[in-house]
């Protein structure tokens, strides 16, 4: 039986993530800069590079060891980036990114939100995620990190009572080496792919997060991530465990300024289900797309998997991508336990220039496996959208069950949406069933809304966000909310 | 690159043969051609399922380019032929028959139909007569639609390209028989190679009916691999209407590599259907480039695969221009530790608008050991446009083989009876009565008869 | 502004066509409000082209003629500007919006409406109790609502449905087309009784129909007979009848041998 633990009171009003404005630029209201004083690394990347990541995170010997190792891996491939994905961006620079940057100017983090800058709390409050004890979210804990680090996180105490660690990951590898050092890397390993190889040798920071057995986590957790430094990348590594017979439901946002250069967002995300445990990960992906000639932008190259390692437990993956000028990921899932479950609803929207190529994969294993996959994109502007996803039924997973769904709306002439899946089965008792649909809105409906009185510039958000439903029922209410508002700030200029 | 190398210099000197014979007794610009198409060769090698090439992910064709095939210098002594041709592949003597053997035209073998084909009007005709005769067109049209440049296969028929069919139908013609091509391959001591080309050229609002079928000699004591490097080229000039069919099937240690390449003019209709069994290895890349507006394309597709063979049909459809359409549908049944591989990649060029396209794969896995890689993409980057696409993989259906023992049929039976009607599908869609009912037979008698235990035990 | 004397609606000379065909040939029809007006015709007379046209439907050219609404021109407004006006077309083949809720497809438009109007939006819980009453009044299943807009609806419960946008929208001037084909009899009783309760001397119906049987359950003030894109008679319930039972061929030649 889960043990239970009082949420917090609700407040009267939902808070959303975006409800602040910038002078910046004003149809990315996220992009102003925090003006705070950080501690930065000269750019460039070799092997003292990640010993002194390692060092200023004071980390154990063997977690050095492994980011060396990693970086070796990393080393050998000569810069070849992976080239399959439907994207263009000219080569990147890796010697000319800043890999460790930490707000504030000394080693230590803060340990109490007290001796938080102040200067930070106000910028969480901007992006709507206060930290403040009286003003936090309710019913979510926050894990904030910007740049490299963690600079808070919330509901800490109430999690403890359940036995719920919800930290830095960098704290995790000081005070859980145990849990660290059996779980990291192992549903992705550095030698996985390129970025994953990257971010295993200088991943900053990330959250951690491990509920016991039994255990249904009374409130959702967040991680806020937030890049602000000029020239730097990000580079966070997430890794969750739900242990048997547990429940946790974790989200995701993430916001950048804008600037005229491209900034690089290599992120690895690791989730663990063992027996009868479920995790539910939703996203919403807002990093600062570009301007509206394609100028700047976040290259989000993100390597999330997640594995069923035991019988009866479940993933379940829910993403927004409205953000990025560039998105290269594939949350995916490991079937391995018998009767074990994973989900796949993803929005992928795509503006003036952005570029994505997003999907999943589902590696059925276990036996009556079952998988779902539910990807809407929306093309607009010059962007393209591509869904890229591969179901793969191992000879062993008897009575494999997948389905999957995609659809595809384009808005305007110059975008471009494009469906790649990728289906192999090797089990003859699987059923796998792929569909796909690529439309435009129709005159026809656009006319019926206007005949209600409805103008055509709703009539288009009504029918998108209509488009998007069955996805949107999968997030969290704040979430969902967000996800409409963002959907409609993100296609500014691109309808009506 | 080394590894290209050594695979190459087993052609190298086959084509300094050819050459020598072509300089001699060729247009100048047929030895220019295949000198082009052989460098090509030299450099692009047999293709590789290396990292980021999509279009050879799940094929591996290492067995070709590892074993040593030399050009069949047996002499044709087609009449003893004869009677395995008749129950190899489909005819009818009313059709207008042009058997290759091993490559090369057999007049013995074949039945011009002279009613048809003498008329002055119709040409149909084996490529190597039309080189020697001088066909003035044949320069033009010839390798312009196959970009041998960009895959090694191609550039390597190309290359070795003397024989074949040539099929051209005059502006406003009505071919009322089948064009049925044959192209057989016998025994031999060593492992051999063909190099069978087609050229199909049907002129403004001309309509034909064309039957490329790729066999193999099944019985006999020797039974040495062989390689099957097939192009063919179909062009349809505006108002054009073509039924096209392709049957592979070929003998167990054949390795089958057909490339073919359609050109779609304005308005013009282009059907066809594709039929693969047997070979140890085959591949069926297929395109179709539809060229002017209106033109529309229905591609239809079944496969049977047992035991360890290796099944590839990569479909590509480029809609290239507004209001085109097309259908694709494409089936298998696998067995055994067979594999088969569909890659279907629907194009929607910007600007094309008002394009209407849909693909579909569905598979039959009939044993625990057959494997199905299906990847059917779309790429589409137009706003107004009619695009779906599905796939399937699955065993026979549980329900439906209950309701048939429950009405007293054995397991066995009710699962032949289902497979064949999955089959039966596409077969139906042969509007040529004698290829139907040919094709029937022919899948009838290789859906597995025993292992179909799948769901009955349920 | 509108005088009492004003007509709610007056076409005059209205030519129509689309992809270059001409559809309508000079139509010349006046409604005053508390009115009902039926308008008969073929397949293929113009029938629908007419209210669509009226409504703001973008693929029709007006090539000739006025329309004034409430002494307006009509023919100058953006669809949704009519809509908010108090023009409602009841759409002969209702579109599916997938995914759209009803319940938030039908509160946009009410707030559309109120917004035009100067008033504030409802509250969510205002607009629930409205919607209720209007769900009884035009008996659907109250489900309905709670699915997106006619989206694996039968054909009955999308005509239903535009009834019931109808109630919550109470336009000045109704338009149905065809709101009877395809309904069986029970349904179309219930159509009818929506549309009558809804009737009251400030506002006005026009019924596009191929068949009588609707006016069984509507009783018209007038109606019109619509033939090749021209109104060529216009008479009492009596003439709704008699095309029953005579048929429209009656009429062609008749028009024909006076013409």
């Amino acid at each position: 039986m889960a043990s239970s633990v009082t949420p917090p009171k609700s407040k009267a009003e939902p808070k959303v993530i975006s409800r602040t404005s910038s002078d910046l630029d004003a149809d990315y209201k996220w992009g102003f800069t925090i003006d705070i004083e950080s501690e930065v690394i000269p750019k460039g990347l070799n092997e003292d590079v990640v010993r002194l990541i390692s060092q200023k995170k004071g980390e154990p010997d063997w977690m050095l060891e492994w980011r060396l190792k990693a970086y070796r891996h990393w080393v050998k491939q000569d810069y070849r980036e992976p080239t399959w994905a439907n994207i263009q961006h000219p080569p990147i620079d890796y010697q000319d990114i800043i890999y460790y940057a930490a707000p504030g100017s000394k080693d230590d983090a803060p340990k109490s939100l007290d001796e938080v800058d102040p200067e930070i709390l106000e910028a969480f409050d901007k992006l709507g995620i206060p930290l403040a004890e009286r003003e936090r979210l309710a019913g979510v804990a926050v894990d904030a990190v910007l740049d490299s680090v963690s600079v808070a996180t919330t509901y800490q105490d109430m999690l403890e009572k359940a036995g719920i660690i919800f930290c830095p990951i960098s704290e995790a590898i000081k005070n859980h080496p145990d849990l660290v050092k059996k779980y990291l890397g192992s549903v992705v390993p550095f030698a996985d792919n390129f970025y994953a190889g990257l971010n295993s040798a200088v991943f900053s920071d990330g959250s951690f997060a491990y509920i016991p057995p039994g255990v249904r986590c009374p409130i959702e957790l967040m991680t806020y991530f937030r890049i602000n430094q000029a020239d730097s990348g990000q580079f966070e590594r997430t890794l969750i465990i739900a242990d048997k017979g547990s429940y946790v439901s974790y989200l995701e946002g993430c916001t950048a300024p804008a600037r005229k250069t491209n900034q690089l967002h290599a992120a690895v995300v690791e989730l663990v289900a063992l027996e009868d445990a479920e995790i539910k990960y939703s996203t919403l992906q807002n990093w600062f797309p570009g301007d509206k000639d394609g100028n700047g932008g976040v290259y989000n190259f993100v390597t999330k998997r997640g594995i069923c390692k035991e019988r009866n437990s479940k993933i379940s993956w829910t993403q927004v991508e409205t953000g990025s000028a560039i998105t290269w990921k594939y949350p995916s899932v490991i079937l391995k336990g018998d009767n074990s479950v994973g989900e796949f609803y993803s929005v992928a929207l795509v503006n003036n220039f952005q570029q994505a190529d997003t999907g999943t994969k589902m590696i059925h294993q276990g036996k009556n496996t079952k998988s779902t996959i539910v990807a809407k994109g929306i093309s607009a502007g010059k962007g393209n959208a591509t869904y890229r996803g591969l179901v793969k039924i191992n000879s062993g997973a008897q009575g494999a069950k997948n389905f999957t769904q995609c659809d595809s709306l384009l808005i305007g002439d110059q975008c471009g949406a494009h469906t790649v899946p990728y289906i192999e089965v090797k089990n003859s008792s699987a059923q796998v069933e792929h569909e796909a649909s690529t439309s435009k809105v129709s005159d026809d409906q656009l006319f019926y809304c206007q005949q209600r009185g409805i103008s055509v510039e709703d009539a288009h958000y009504m029918i998108i966000n209509g488009f998007c439903r069955d996805i949107f029922q999968e997030l969290p209410f704040e979430f969902a909310m967000e996800a409409g508002q963002l959907l409609k700030v993100s296609l500014e200029g691109a309808v009506g | 690159m080394t590894q290209t190398a050594t695979k190459i210099s087993n052609y190298e000197a086959d084509y300094q043969a050819i050459r020598e014979q072509r300089a001699a007794s060729n247009p100048a610009w047929l030895t220019q051609l295949g000198d082009q198409a052989w460098t090509r060769f030299t450099e692009l090698g047999f293709p590789t399922a290396r990292r980021g090439n999509e279009r050879w992910k799940y094929t591996n064709v290492a067995p070709i380019a590892n074993a040593s095939f030399g050009l069949s210098s047996d002499l044709v002594a087609g009449s003893d032929h004869e009677s395995e041709l008749r129950r190899a592949a489909p005819w009818d003597d009313e059709w207008i028959n042009l058997v290759f053997l091993d490559g090369r035209f057999s007049k013995v073998l074949s039945n011009l139909n002279a009613s048809d084909s003498g008329n002055g009007r119709i040409l149909v005709n084996n490529l190597a007569e039309a080189i020697n005769s001088g066909a003035a067109n044949l320069e033009q049209l010839l390798a312009k639609h196959v970009k041998f440049q960009e895959d090694g296969f191609a550039a390597l028929n190309t290359a070795f390209l003397g024989d074949g069919a040539f099929v051209q139908v005059p502006d406003g013609s009505v071919l009322q028989s089948p064009v049925n091509l044959i192209y057989l391959t016998s025994t031999s001591n060593q492992p051999t190679v063909c190099y069978p080309r087609t050229l199909v050229a049907v002129g403004k609002g001309a309509q034909a009916t064309v039957i490329e079928s790729y066999v193999g000699i099944k019985s006999g004591a020797l039974n040495p691999e062989y390689f099957t490097n097939a192009v063919t080229e179909i062009s349809l000039a505006e108002g054009a209407i073509l039924d096209h069919y392709r049957v592979v099937s070929e003998a167990k240690q054949a390795f089958h590599v057909g490339t073919s390449r359609i050109s779609q003019g304005h308005d013009s209709v282009f059907s066809s259907a594709s039929f693969a069994i047997g070979a140890t290895l085959a591949r069926n890349d297929f395109e179709v480039l539809l060229d002017g507006p209106g033109a529309s394309c229905n591609l239809n597709g079944l496969y049977l695969t047992a035991d360890a063979q290796h099944m590839d049909n990569l479909i590509s459809i480029d809609h290239a221009q507004p209001h085109t359409s097309s259908q694709l549908n494409y089936k298998g049944i696998l067995d055994g530790k067979s594999r088969a591989v569909f890659g279907g990649q629907v194009l929607v060029r910007k600007d094309a608008q008002k394009v209407s396209a849909h693909q579909s794969d569905k598979n039959l896995l009939l044993s625990s050991q057959a494997e199905v890689d299906s990847k059917p993409s779309l790429l589409i980057y137009a706003d107004d446009v009619q695009c779906g696409h599905g796939a399937t993989a699955g065993h026979v259906d549980k329900d439906s083989l209950f309701y048939l023992r429950s009405r007293g049929l054995d397991a066995d039976t009710a699962s032949r009876m289902l497979v064949h009607a999955f089959a039966r599908e596409v077969i139906e869609t042969v509007k040529v009565e004698p290829l139907k009912q040919f094709l029937d037979e022919l899948f009838l008698e290789a859906i597995p008869e025993t292992g179909l235990k799948l769901g009955g035990a349920a | 502004m509108t005088s009492k004397n004003t007509p709610l609606l007056e076409i005059r000379g209205l030519c129509v066509s689309a992809d270059d065909l001409e559809i309508l040939k000079g139509v010349d029809f006046t409604v005053n409000t508390g009115e009902v007006h039926a308008i008969m015709g073929p397949n293929g007379s113009g029938k629908s082209t007419l209210v669509s046209v009226l409504a703001g439907k973008p693929e029709y050219t007006v090539t000739a003629g006025t329309v004034r609404y409430q002494g307006q021109n009509l023919l100058s407004l953006e669809p949704e500007m009519r809509a908010r006006m108090g023009v409602f077309l009841a759409f002969q083949y209702p579109l599916e919006l997938p995914g759209v809720r009803a319940w938030q497809f039908l509160k946009a438009a009410v707030d559309a409406l109120r917004q035009h109007r100067g008033e504030e939006d409802m509250s969510a819980r205002d607009f629930d109790r409205m919607l209720r009453e209007k769900v009884k009044l035009v008996d659907i299943d109250p489900d309905l609502v709670k699915r997106a807009v006619n989206e694996g609806f039968s054909g009955g419960e999308k005509k239903r449905n535009e009834i019931l946008q109808m109630a919550i929208m109470e336009p000045k001037l109704a338009l149905l087309d065809e709101t009877d084909s395809g309904l069986d009899i029970d349904a179309l009783r219930i159509v009818s009784e929506g549309v009558n309760r809804l009737k009251n001397p400030a506002n006005a119906t026009v019924l596009v129909t191929h068949y009588q049987r609707i006016l069984d359950y509507i009783a018209p003030d007038h109606v019109h007979v619509l033939l090749d894109g021209r109104i060529v008679q216009s008479g009492g319930p009596s003439l709704a009848m008699e095309l029953e039972a005579k048929g429209y061929e009656w009429i062609r030649e008749a028009v024909e041998a006076s013409g």
